[in-house]
């Protein structure tokens, strides 16, 4: 073989692969779509149908108005929401604050504190989950948004930090001395010039918060006792009645679930690896 | 304010957050698992008893503890074996091919990392289905000679792939390796494209292989970025719980359980047996230590804690 030959034989051989890998990661999130879309004569089948030839919006419009457990689906959606935002809110205003301090200043403790921040993240927050639970009960926060938010908030903190402040040592420090030398008071000089040139990397945290929260089943199932309270993957649970399952609803609902987070992850790929990695690849 | 407070002052909420709802709650599992946490106990109507060892005694002589904790090792150790292997050699095809073509296998592989871990659950028991599953389907167009020879057997119509533990795990790897296989990849082609293609260029005259261009120049320069994703998958994949969850339908078959499971279930049954659970939990979080300890300790000796 020549070597042109043999070059466009490898190119063809790379290609291949990579197609390969494409379709194995695609594929089970193109049959959770494609079997939304699909009437049931289509789903309940043992034959492969490809493509739903006999489109339909029946599942998705019969997830949407008669809803699970008792509940409209929107009402999941929001409670998610609702979870999500206030540990991203919480969460991220905390973070910063922390990443500053360990970013900025050197001061007695330091050390001890980042330590802390590294082994915590090794708890697995299942085991926490006997007196986390005990705690929010104890609280009165038991089968409250309320509850769930503080919880994430916990579990989200220690990387949010851990994360956060790679970005924050990442401005140049002389940029906020010029501020200070200019006048400009502590307060201001966080607002106007750290805070804007971190926020790409607030963006990231926040968005890895919110995944976080958003994604939960363990403590939502715990916490939330009232259908009312359920979040998204409580409430997907329920599709999965006495009766046989109703795989239409069910990858509606998946597919809805899904798909916020698949348009932030796509968002924030590049930022979220370089943050999880930023210490080891640097090097 | 005195400048010197600044930082502590910064820190406050972040240490009130992580002692609170982190460390204490550690250290109240620990009491926890040498008590009798009864319901009255819960309703706050009780102190509860001190019981010795009494929690530990009773899931070690309990043959349900023994399978979960082998479930939770073995699957661990295939899971983080493949996942590294396979996002490893995805990371490396990534990094040579065209700049569209691997932009179009990262949205890929991006997508199935994006699942929630209920959805992924969802997703695989549905493709697993026995009745109308796509892998029966799939199974069912070998050649009957090929499946007999692999398998023994030629018809797969209705095979029941959740009803044993050990076919409950074949699929939760696949669908865990599925998952996390992306990041690896992700994160190794980060790295690689660190590596300064001078290097390849000099092994490339020297007539290197490439199986040992990649053991010489590629591995060592990445150990570091090994060495976290093999920390981030073990404490990933030792914990797993959403997706066994769906996958069984909560947790229902015992001899397919893994310790973060079967902690839940202890715990969360009526009645409740919330000091066996914390024991459990305390039997996990203790083996997590000890497998991330020395990573802990190369963390803490680098620079990343100055």
């Amino acid at each position: 073989m020549t070597p042109l030959a043999r070059k466009r034989f490898a190119k063809i051989g790379l290609n291949t692969a990579g197609v390969l890998v494409f379709l194995f990661a695609m594929f089970p999130v193109y049959w959770m779509v494609s079997t939304s879309f699909k009437a049931n004569d289509q789903i309940f089948t043992t034959d492969f149908i490809p493509f739903p030839t006999h489109f339909t919006f029946e599942h998705v419009e019969k997830v949407l108005t008669e809803g699970v457990a008792g509940n409209s689906i929107w009402l999941y959606m929001r409670n998610s929401a609702i979870v999500a935002l206030g540990t991203v809110l919480i969460g991220s205003v905390f973070a910063l604050l922390a990443a500053t301090a360990v970013a900025r200043f050197r001061f007695k403790g330091r050390t001890s504190f980042l330590i802390t921040l590294l082994v915590v993240q090794m708890i697995p927050s299942e085991a926490l989950l006997i007196p986390l639970f005990l705690n929010v009960k104890r609280l009165g926060l038991y089968d409250q948004l309320l509850g769930l938010i503080v919880i994430q908030v916990g579990l989200t903190l220690p990387f949010g930090i851990w994360m956060l402040r790679t970005f924050v040592a990442a401005v140049p420090k002389s940029l906020e001395e010029a501020a200070w030398i200019d006048g400009a008071s502590r307060f201001t000089t966080f607002w106007k010039v750290l805070f804007p040139l971190v926020a790409p990397g607030l963006v990231a945290t926040s968005i890895f918060s919110f995944i976080t929260a958003w994604n939960d089943l363990i403590f939502a199932l715990i916490l939330m006792n009232d259908s009312t309270g359920y979040t998204m993957p409580v409430a997907l649970q329920f599709f999965f009645g006495q009766r046989g399952t109703d795989w239409g609803a069910i990858m509606a609902t998946s597919t809805l679930m899904t798909l916020p987070v698949i348009v932030f992850f796509l968002l924030v790929q590049r930022r979220m690896v370089s943050g999880l990695v930023a210490g080891a690849v640097k090097g | 304010m005195n400048p010197k407070l600044v930082p502590y002052a910064l820190l406050i909420p972040g240490i009130l957050v992580i002692t609170g709802l982190l460390l204490y709650p550690m250290v109240q599992m620990f009491i926890m698992s040498f008590q009798k946490v009864t319901l009255r106990v819960i309703r706050g109507a009780a102190e509860p008893e001190y019981v010795g060892f009494g929690n530990f005694e009773e899931i070690f002589g309990n043959s349900i503890f023994w399978s979960s904790l082998r479930n939770t090792v073995v699957f661990a150790v295939v899971t983080v074996t493949l996942t590294l292997v396979l996002g490893t050699a995805v990371g490396v095809l990534l990094n040579r091919l065209s700049k569209g073509m691997s932009s179009f296998v990262i949205i890929g592989i991006m997508s199935a990392w994006a699942v929630p871990p209920v959805a992924q659950g969802t997703i695989w028991r549905w493709l697993f289905d026995a009745e109308a599953g796509i892998i029966n389907w799939a199974l069912n167009l070998l050649p009957d000679w090929l499946s007999n020879l692999l398998f023994g057997r030629a018809d797969w119509t209705g095979q029941p792939w959740l009803n044993d533990a050990w076919s409950v795990y074949l699929v939760l790897i696949l669908t865990v390796v599925w998952s996390s296989f992306p990041f690896v990849a992700v994160s190794v082609l980060a790295g690689l494209r660190g590596i300064p293609a001078e290097l390849y260029e000099a092994a490339r005259v020297d007539g290197s292989t490439p199986w040992r261009t990649f053991r010489k120049i590629t591995f060592p320069l990445l150990k570091p970025v090994f060495a976290v994703l093999t920390i981030l998958s073990i404490i990933w994949d030792f914990k797993v719980f959403s997706q066994l969850y769906v996958l069984m339908n909560g947790p229902t078959n015992r001899e397919a359980f893994n310790l973060s499971l079967f902690s839940f279930a202890e715990a969360f049954k009526a009645p409740p047996k919330m000091g066996q659970g914390a024991a459990i939990a305390v039997v996990l979080t203790v083996i997590l230590l000890i497998v991330t300890a020395f990573y802990t300790r190369q963390m803490v000796k680098s620079e990343e804690v100055q």
